[in-house]
């Protein structure tokens, strides 16, 4: 197969992607796709970024062998965990952030508003917006505000506005129902810093390529400092943001198999999950066409994650593309088995994931059990686990539950 | 007798210096049967092109009066295919042309042409489609044109001269003038940014009708913008009238809102 699919870009692709928004709204993103075209043919705005990337964020971000972890799978499967989760805030999102905070400077824009399910894009907005000096507004699921207390608490720090939102599911989706009722009120002075891949263009391809750094830099440390590529990747995939940005510098390598992990919840044969690729069918959700939960009359369902951040219905449309090309496999994993990959990874390696990028690990574990003896996976270690550390003590026992849930669940 | 097209409601009105008032209700709300009651009530009492909303999980266009209507409609359990049976139950019993206001997912999810042909059989006028643009359009303006029916798309003060042409050529019944940058629910004043959005449709196309929607909540509003506009499109401020005082407090707030046009 002689494909180049890291040449595709928006507003399809294939049959998904577009610009399902009001006519209100076009304008902004008229602006939004010149101006980022624009910067991506100034070199100033490449080594910008770049220098902000080596001075603030931290980058690049290592590579670290994960021999103990890999250890438990009994095979002889190599792990290798991609440190997002070194970055300035903890996350892969400061990626993408950083690169539209300029964007917002270059439109002459003075506010952000942004969505956030974990709080780990909010904080990363709120960071970004002090250091350049704008204003910025946090929609957030009620939900999320609780589960997620401590980074609603780093947002208000930061100097943002947190508003917890009371519609429909409280939760991510209707986050960024609000945003889009905020920009489209406010798109004058307004930049919606979208933080997932997904959303109507040019955003989808905008915001992978801020996000493709991570697997540019890995593909390059696994040549370097190994001598081959792995012979998988594994990432979570909520939106979708952390796996599209460790794909795609290996799309086109096709000895690399690509397999992204979706929050299960419950489990796959209950209704209480957020496996949009597993389970849903093509749709309009948030501007563009792609998978999504849904029922026949083509209501959004709401989805169920231990995990604020993949608790999504939706997904970005490139992987969508990517699933029905067979280039990517996507797979579900509950809230169990990332759990007991969190605890694994933080026992074996001293490193404590996010719980969202629990579900990579978790997958990584399976997958290792599938692959041949001598192989080798690639996971992106999106995020660091202090944020849910609430969570995370009360399902495992170590600090009282009010609420007393039952052995197993946690919220 | 036929019933008139919604563009020749609108022209008719126009020429004959009344004025239109369209009227927005949600399908389904707080009944199915209540909203065809409410619907019929406010074609009988001012309203001259009904609009009918169609419940969506995610109405990202709407404020906050009009999704706590439609919330009430998915919670008392409203299927998409009522939405003809509410149509229908609209249109045997007034002339009035009955425009459905639709999110596009569901009517993708029915299928663009089934949804077309059954909102035709119903006695649907057709479309407006708030985040379908006309660019993604292309299922839609061939079902449209198959079925006979209205597509009614928006303009925004931000659009450009191409694409207040887009939306003047496209457009069948009328174009859907936003007339602030928000979405909708009752503002203090109407803002002037409306009649930039009429001019540019007009400019683009003279024979194209333009109605002002988002924003309109008093007769004195409705009449302004007949001075300059088509028709003014009222929705949260009947939708309120209705939540807070039932059928007579909805029939009221549309007498009262059709009363400065002339009769």
């Amino acid at each position: 197969m002689t494909t180049n699919l890291r040449s595709q870009s928006g507003p399809y692709f294939g049959d998904f992607g577009g610009r399902y928004v009001p006519e209100s709204l076009i304008a902004a993103l008229d602006q939004l796709e010149a101006t980022y075209k624009a910067a991506k043919a100034d070199p100033t705005f490449a080594m910008e970024l770049a220098e902000l990337h080596r001075t603030y964020t931290g980058r690049p971000s290592i590579i670290t062998e994960a021999k103990r972890f890999a250890a438990s799978t009994g095979t002889d499967v190599r792990i290798f965990l991609k440190r997002e989760d070194l970055n300035h805030t903890g996350s892969h999102k400061i990626n993408n952030v950083l690169g539209q905070a300029l964007l917002t400077k270059r439109m002459g824009k003075t506010r952000i508003i942004a969505e956030t399910g974990a709080g780990q894009h909010g904080v990363a907005s709120a960071t970004a917006a002090a250091l350049f000096g704008l204003e910025c507004t946090v929609y957030m699921g009620e939900v999320d505000t609780e589960r997620q207390a401590l980074n609603v608490a780093r947002m208000r720090l930061l100097g943002a506005e947190v508003i917890p939102v009371k519609t429909g599911s409280r939760t991510l989706k209707d986050a960024i129902n609000e945003a889009l009722r905020d920009w489209v009120a406010n798109v004058d002075n307004t930049h919606y810093l979208l933080g997932t891949v997904a959303g109507p263009h040019p955003f989808p391809e905008m915001v992978r390529d801020f996000h493709s750094v991570i697997g540019i830099e890995a593909r390059q440390q696994m040549l370097d400092e190994y001598g081959f590529l792995p012979t998988a990747l594994a990432a979570c995939v909520g939106g979708g943001s952390n796996a599209i940005g460790l794909f795609h510098a290996f799309l086109d390598d096709q000895d690399v198999a690509i397999y992204g992990f979706e929050a299960a919840g419950d489990g796959l044969d209950t209704p209480r999950h957020a496996a949009t690729l597993t389970y849903g069918r093509p749709g309009v959700l948030h501007g563009a066409r792609s998978y999504m939960l849904q029922d026949e009359d083509g209501q959004t369902m709401e989805s169920h994650s231990i995990s604020a951040g993949l608790d999504y219905p939706g997904v970005g449309p490139e992987h969508a593309w990517l699933k029905d090309l067979g280039r990517a496999n996507y797979w579900g994993i509950s809230d169990k088995e990332a759990m007991d990959a969190m605890l694994q990874l933080s026992r074996t390696e001293g490193i404590i994931p996010a719980i969202e990028t629990s579900h990579a690990l978790a997958g990584a574990l399976k997958l290792a059990k599938e692959l041949p003896a001598g192989s080798s996976i690639l996971v992106n270690l999106s995020g660091r686990g202090d944020k849910d550390m609430e969570t995370a003590g009360k399902y495992f026992g170590f600090i009282a539950d009010t609420n007393a849930a039952p052995a197993g669940g946690s919220h | 007798m036929a019933r008139k097209t919604t563009a020749q409601v609108l022209r008719e009105n126009k020429d004959s210096g009344k004025g239109s008032l369209v009227g927005y209700f949600p399908a389904g709300y707080p009944s199915v049967e209540a909203s065809i009651e409410a619907a019929v009530a406010m074609c009988e009492n001012g309203v001259d092109v009904l609009e009918l909303g169609v419940p969506y999980s995610d109405p990202v266009m709407d404020g906050p009066v009009i999704q706590a209507a439609t919330l009430t409609a998915l919670e008392q359990g409203f299927k998409l295919k009522q939405i003809f049976d509410v149509v229908r139950g609209v249109t045997e019993r007034v002339d009035t042309p009955v425009l459905v206001m639709t999110y596009w997912n569901p009517v993708l999810q029915y299928g663009v042409d089934r949804f077309a042909a059954d909102l035709a059989a119903a006695g649907g006028a057709g479309l407006i489609t708030p985040d379908l643009i006309p660019d993604e359009a292309n299922l839609w303006l061939t079902a449209s044109d198959a079925h006979n029916l209205d597509r009614v798309f928006l303009a925004a003060p931000t659009s450009t001269e191409t694409r207040f042409e887009t939306a003047a050529k496209l457009s069948r019944g009328f174009v859907y003038a936003v007339s602030t940058m928000g979405i909708t629910g009752a503002r203090a004043e109407l803002d002037a940014l409306a009649q930039k959005v009429v001019g540019g449709v007009r400019k683009a196309d003279p024979a194209q009708l333009t109605c002002v929607g988002i924003g309109i909540s008093t007769a004195e509003q409705v009449a302004e913008v007949n001075g300059y506009a088509d028709g003014a499109i009222v929705g949260s401020a009947f939708v309120k009238a209705y939540a807070e005082g039932g059928i007579e407090a909805l029939k009221a707030e549309v007498q009262a809102l059709a009363s400065n046009l002339a009769r």
